[in-house]
């Protein structure tokens, strides 16, 4: 076991899938000499080699669509966009190749491709760098998308992603690249995509999230606690396919569920966990579901991020008024 | 004419000055007269300063992350003087010397770098579109720019900035191209400063240098030496007739060296040697132009007190981008969209009354 931040997971997740499998190649601007701008693939190319791990021109658009042409002949590339913000010149090759090439080759290509992208906000950052944008990767038939919360779970499902023969999108939250360690098994581990996890059992109210929003609820809970409100939380883990079954057993169980995003709110990841608690718990609400994500407005710049950001008391604020519907 | 002279294919650059500050083509350095020299290097030395000064504060945890500009004074500064104030200026977020010629103030580039939107209004430069933080995305603007003005027949140029690791990207091929075919008046300035982040510019490209592109696209391209005053003078003099007098677009490639990191979050000790940032700082800008001024008796300036000046003048910018007002919801909101949708307009009220129930808690 060591103790170790998401960052060094991920690393760690990526050094096991080079070792284990030649035809696996990590590529993005500036992976290679310098380890990635987050760190992430720092030391792989010294020991891979620049055939395997390398950089490449500053074009997202050719990082993606030469991907598909590396995974057609046979390898498995784990491709970096930098930010998540600056992503969008790869959406052409996404939506019009990577996510369709299975189903129209009916099975002749498939696309192995992980697509690892940083994102969401909480950085101070500048423009473009605190977006979460996953619900359009999630709203794209033939796509896999991964969002983890923990060094752990970064480092499972990020092997998972890379072994699996369809594509993912692996969006890291940025925020919580060095909050914690935690303590993981030096051996090669798998999460399977597509299972939420549990984190806390209770009874009186679900609360699904993801990624950095899983530590704000949490804080949230503690307020919870205090008032008496006994919470059930729930890491979905996978965006898509989500994991109905676990979201739809709770509810019935709490008769109350609260989503917990950063994306902006409309037709965004609440809509759907929205319309699974109505689907799979009708007869077992208590109360409306509930969704508390962004604003539908661009991330405000440092100064304003405190408005759009979820903090815990707003989160126990929703918790509160949910319960006492 | 220079377009015609220097060809990029055989890798031609047009320098006038050697790194001592000697003039070795004298012709070329007529058309800056010795006033206008002194005045290249006074916001030279402000911008410079206002630089330093910037990544000072950074350090400080008065800012946020910010993209330091040393090193690229000549070229960015030859750029703002030949621009007319009516003319059209394209960001990328690595102009500094331009941006001040142009009328941003210092102040506004603060509140833009410490996280307020409204800094983006440029409020005293006419005609400048906002900073362009993903690489090449503001290229195909200026061919669209350059429509609009050949279409009012005006006599306006655009001038369009990207960075050597732009011209990797499809936006910047694709802007290129319809500025080509459409002839239209747009200047676009490459600032090669050798490394996008950690990659060396040779990593961009097959080609034997960024000016070359150009040809693919039916204009002319030029290489400069960008840490020369009077070469960038002289280029970007010509290409702004050129495209002026109806020629169509031109490329030209600015070669010049990023002294500092890409941005304060960088690290660039990681990715380059102290022996190559020791040659570029033989090529220092400042130093050549200070240099050819001091060697001809014309620069009387007393540069310690002028520097002090500046000092004070930058620091009481920051001091006021410090104070600016505060951030309010409102502003969260207000500029999404022209009247603001019911739907928008419930999730401000929805945090409202959180507000107000956070504050009867309290």
């Amino acid at each position: 076991m060591k103790a170790i931040n998401m960052v060094q997971a991920l690393t760690s997740a990526l050094d096991h899938a080079l070792e284990a499998d030649e035809t696996v190649v990590v590529y993005g601007e500036d992976v290679g000499v310098e380890g990635g701008v987050f760190r992430v693939t720092q030391g792989l190319q010294e020991k891979y080699g620049s055939d395997r791990v390398f950089d490449s021109p500053l074009a997202e658009s050719g990082i993606a669509g030469s991907a598909v042409g590396m995974a057609a002949a046979g390898l498995r590339p784990v491709i970096e966009m930098q930010f998540s913000g600056f992503a969008y010149p790869a959406f052409n090759q996404i939506i019009s190749h990577i996510s369709r090439m299975r189903n129209r080759t009916r099975g002749r290509y498939h696309m192995p491709i992980v697509i690892r992208m940083p994102y969401g906000g909480g950085i101070n950052a500048i423009e473009h760098h605190s977006e979460s944008m996953e619900a359009i990767y999630a709203h794209i038939p033939g796509l896999t998308v991964v969002i983890p919360s923990s060094p752990h779970d970064a480092e499972g499902l990020l092997l998972s992603a890379i072994e699996s023969n369809d594509p993912v999108v692996f969006m890291e939250p940025k925020r919580i690249y060095r909050a914690v360690k935690q303590e993981v098994t030096e051996e090669p581990f798998r999460i399977p995509i597509g299972s939420a996890r549990v984190v806390t059992p209770g009874e009186h109210i679900t609360v699904v999230a993801y990624g950095a929003v899983i530590r704000e609820v949490q804080k949230a809970m503690v307020h919870a606690k205090h008032a008496g409100i006994s919470v059930e939380l729930i890491d979905l883990r996978t965006i898509y396919p989500v994991d109905r079954e676990t979201v739809g057993r709770s509810v019935r169980k709490t008769g109350r569920l609260l989503f917990v995003g950063e994306a902006p709110t409309s037709y965004g990841p609440g809509a759907e966990l929205m319309s699974i608690a109505v689907e799979e718990a009708f007869l077992h609400l208590e109360a409306p579901p509930r969704r508390l994500s962004g604003f539908d407005t661009i991330v405000p710049l440092p100064q304003g991020e405190h408005f759009y950001q979820q903090d815990p008391q707003r989160i126990f604020y929703e918790m509160q008024n949910l319960v006492n519907f | 004419m220079l377009l015609d002279e220097f060809d990029p294919l055989h890798d031609d650059m047009v320098s006038v000055m050697e790194n001592d500050g000697s003039v070795t083509q004298k012709d070329r350095q007529q058309p800056v007269s010795d006033e206008e020299a002194v005045d290249a290097l006074q916001q030279m030395l402000f911008a410079r300063q206002a630089d330093i000064m910037t990544v000072s504060y950074q350090r400080q945890g008065r800012m946020f992350t910010y993209p330091p500009n040393e090193g690229q004074e000549a070229i960015q500064v030859a750029t703002g003087m030949l621009l007319r104030s009516d003319d059209w200026l394209v960001p990328a977020f690595r102009e500094l010397g331009t941006w001040l010629a142009k009328g941003i103030t210092l102040k506004e580039l603060f509140l833009y770098w410490r996280g307020y939107e409204e800094a983006s209004r440029f409020e005293h430069a006419p005609n400048t579109l906002p900073v362009a933080i993903p690489v090449s995305s503001q290229i195909p603007h200026a061919a669209g720019l350059g429509f609009a003005v050949k279409r009012n027949k005006t006599d306006q140029i655009v001038c369009a900035f990207s960075g050597d690791g732009g011209t990797s990207e499809g936006d910047f091929h694709e802007g290129l191209n319809f500025a080509g075919v459409w002839k239209v008046p747009v200047v676009f300035v490459v600032q090669n400063n050798q490394f996008a982040i950690s990659v060396p510019a040779q990593q961009q490209t097959a080609s034997r240098n960024m000016a070359a592109k150009a040809i693919a696209y039916g204009m002319p391209g030029i290489q400069v030496d960008g840490n020369d005053f009077f070469a960038s003078y002289e280029v970007m003099k010509e290409a702004f007739e050129y495209a002026r007098g109806g020629n169509g677009p031109v490329l030209v490639e600015a070669v010049t060296y990023r002294k500092g990191a890409h941005t304060t979050s960088d690290d660039p000790s990681r990715y380059r040697t102290k022996e190559e940032e020791g040659e570029w700082e033989l090529r220092d800008p400042i130093n050549r132009l200070r240099a050819y001024l001091e060697a001809n008796n014309k620069w009387s300036v007393n540069e310690k007190q002028l520097m002090k000046e500046y000092r004070k003048e930058i620091d009481r910018q920051f001091v006021e981008a410090e104070n600016h007002g505060p951030y309010v919801l409102e502003d969260v909101f207000q500029w999404m969209h022209e009247e603001m949708p019911e739907e928008l307009r419930r999730q401000k009220v929805a945090y409202e009354r959180f507000l107000n129930w956070k504050e009867a808690q309290a």
